[in-house]
């Protein structure tokens, strides 16, 4: 019986929605817009969001990353004094976290360079990573042919190199780069096998930070070839020349990084401590970095909680503007039907029966304009995502939150005309012209 | 309200369909009270046909929201069907003039946005009808009142004596106790006029009662009392 008179209800709310077509559209609006940008609001921030972790989650939960930043005393008369600048991490530290850490599993230590990689008459811009052979531990990178380097290339400093897949679209375009030779500044390497592309993401991208930058990174490089990290030490040298605007500066830096493994989770931040005491014994210049991506993990869902709440504060500010317009023509509604209001309750309607009418319109208008909304709201992510590049992720849970939001916002705005339309006097409703 | 419901479904046959009894009815103007209704003392009879007349500002339309269920009196006794509304709330008194009284106006009060049949059926909507029932009844009673052929009309389309004829047949709807005309024939030429005359003489034929407020001394002359109303009270009654 009452799910009878409900649909009744119902269709009789969007009949009288229908008489005034341009009217309920232009009321609806305000919840499409409110509802559709609810949904694109949280799904680019969802996406945003998942695209950080991903990133983070890449640099590994397990790993402790330990970057050679410049140290910043230094910062201001680099360029001035022609002296050498000696900082950094060195090999002595990655034997010392090897020695005297208790849970770790592996220590990487990795050179950094960008360079550029001749073959044949093709050139490109890359980053060479001297590093060791268990790298693929601690990295995303995956072997997709060939082999990664060897102890016995480490061993006998061999001329040998990995590249990956990034490297070798640019290098190679019809040739099968095992067994070829790379040129990298005056030597050939010998690719002996290729990885996948590991995301142009360093720790240093993450936290955004000043002081990494210039260094580590070299800007446009297309992709890495890894060497051992011994060839490096023998070919490359340790000491690089730097070209500031008042002259030339030289720097002497061991390794730009080395990578801990952890053996689990709960031991990463105990062991990022002990790590942090040996290296503040060692290094007098505060030339090093620690980060630790389980901690910006962290921090990146806190971050997303918030942006979450703002964008969605902004969005609910907007169905709160949809909301009040709905009350204002709802308003404008009852005093237009007034007589109609009259003659229903000459009829036998009870005021209850008014209130039903006209909030079951409301509703019926935030109901079609939450379903239009959840259409728009879903179509905006998607367009974002194709032209705008950027990630975007539509949980089900601000499906339900926007179409809940914009039902409550129809009842909350739709109570009181429907309640102004039953406390009409019968008498007075019926003379009113 | 200590009435139970039960009081509103039995009736007795025999018993006056409406009894009023030193009813009065104030309006409070700021600090002045205006005596609109004094002690009126009126009975009827199923069957009657009533018509209420006087001046204007005599406190016939007050008397009528009074007859309808529309106004609560400031004192005395109104029973209607053996019930006494001066006791009834809000939502009671709605279903009473929903199942006990046939309202038809002056200016016809018809709903614009909804058709003949529709217009006929809000009556019966609000009783609880079923949507084939209440279509199906609408559709009849149209036809008894000669507006076969325009059931899909909305008011606007049809004329003031049709528009008259559909307010009569939604009048019927719930086949009320009491079918209460408010100058029915006031807004329309003499000819559609004694249409609707027609139909009212009709209806009294059949066994319905009638009251109506009419300043028309044909319709007085047609029904079978007249009641004068002057100044709040009940000058003659026949």
């Amino acid at each position: 019986m009452f799910l009878f008179r409900f649909k009744r209800t119902a269709k009789l709310g969007i009949k009288s929605l229908w008489m005034h077509k341009l009217r309920s559209t232009l009321t609806a609006l305000g919840i499409i817009f409110g509802v559709s940008s609810v949904i694109a609001m949280l799904a680019i921030g969802e996406g945003a969001s998942r695209a950080a972790q991903e990133q983070i989650a890449r640099l590994g939960s397990r790993n402790i990353i330990i970057k050679t930043v410049p140290p910043p005393e230094d910062n201001d008369v680099s360029g001035q004094n022609e002296s050498m600048r000696v900082y950094g991490l060195t090999y002595l530290d990655a034997e010392r976290f090897r020695n005297s850490l208790p849970n770790v599993e592996v220590v990487v230590p990795s050179r950094r360079i960008i360079q550029q990689a001749w073959y044949r008459n093709r050139k490109v811009a890359i980053e060479v990573i001297g590093t060791v052979p268990w790298y693929p531990e601690i990295s995303p990178v995956r072997i997709r042919s060939g082999r990664f380097l060897s102890s016995i290339d480490m061993h006998h400093k061999q001329g040998v190199c990995v590249i990956d897949e990034n490297v070798i679209e640019e290098l190679f375009v019809f040739d099968d780069p095992l067994g070829q030779d790379v040129k990298i500044v005056g030597d050939y390497y010998r690719v002996v096998g290729v990885v996948s592309a590991a995301e142009a993401v360093s720790a240093a991208n993450i936290i955004d930070n000043g002081a990494a930058k210039g260094h580590s990174q070299g800007g446009a490089n297309v992709g890495n070839i890894y060497i051992p990290l011994t060839t490096v030490r023998n070919r490359f040298g340790e000491i690089s020349v730097q070209y500031g605007t008042s002259g030339r500066s030289y720097e002497k830096v061991e390794l730009q990084e080395i990578i801990v493994k952890v053996g689990a989770i709960e031991e990463v931040l105990s062991t990022r401590d002990t790590l942090e005491t040996i290296l503040s014994r060692f290094h007098k210049k505060n030339d090093y970095q620690v980060v630790v991506p389980l901690e910006l993990l962290k921090q990146a869902k806190q971050t997303q909680r918030l942006f979450s709440i703002v964008l969605g504060s902004i969005a609910a500010i907007s169905l709160l503007v949809g909301g009040i317009g709905i009350m204002n023509i709802m308003l404008a509604t009852v005093s237009e039907r007034t007589r109609e209001i009259g003659i229903r309750r000459a009829l036998g309607a009870r005021k209850r029966d008014i209130i039903i009418q006209f909030l079951s319109e409301t509703l019926m208008l935030t109901f079609l304009g939450g379903i239009l909304g959840i259409s728009l709201g879903s179509l905006i992510p998607f367009l974002v995502t194709h032209f705008g590049k950027m990630p975007t992720v539509i949980t089900g849970i601000s499906l339900v939150l926007a179409f809940g939001i914009s039902g409550a916002v129809g009842i909350i705005f739709g109570i009181y005309p429907a309640y102004r339309a039953a406390n009409m006097d019968p008498i007075e409703s019926l003379r009113h012209e | 309200m200590t009435n139970d419901k039960s009081n509103a479904v039995e009736f007795d046959a025999d018993s006056p369909i409406l009894v009023m009894e030193r009813l009065c009815k104030n309006y409070e103007l700021g600090t002045v009270e205006l005596k609109v209704l004094r002690d009126i003392e009126l009975t009827i009879n199923e069957g009657d046909y009533v018509a209420i007349m006087g001046p204007s500002g005599s406190g016939k339309s007050t008397l009528l929201n009074m007859i309808g269920c529309l106004d609560r009196p400031t004192s005395g006794d109104y029973w209607l069907g053996g019930q006494n509304v001066s006791l009834l709330d809000d939502d009671e008194l709605s279903m009473i003039r929903g199942a006990r009284i046939g309202f038809i106006f002056q200016s016809f009060n018809l709903i614009n946005q909804l058709n003949v049949v529709e217009n006929i059926e809000v009556p019966m909507y609000y009783q609880g009808y079923s949507e084939s029932e209440s279509a199906e009844r609408a559709i009849e009673i149209a036809t008894m009142v000669g507006l076969e052929e325009r059931l899909g009309h909305r008011p606007s389309e049809l004329s003031g004596g049709q528009q008259q004829r559909v307010a009569i047949a939604r009048s019927l709807a719930n086949d009320p106790l009491i079918i209460l005309a408010d100058e029915p024939t006031g807004n329309l030429d003499s000819e559609s006029g004694s249409e609707i005359l027609k139909i009212l003489v009709d209806l009294h034929e059949r066994g319905k009662t009638l009251i109506v407020v009419t300043h028309d001394e044909g319709i007085a002359e047609n029904a079978g009392r007249v009641v004068e109303i002057f100044d709040g009270r009940i000058k003659r009654q026949t």
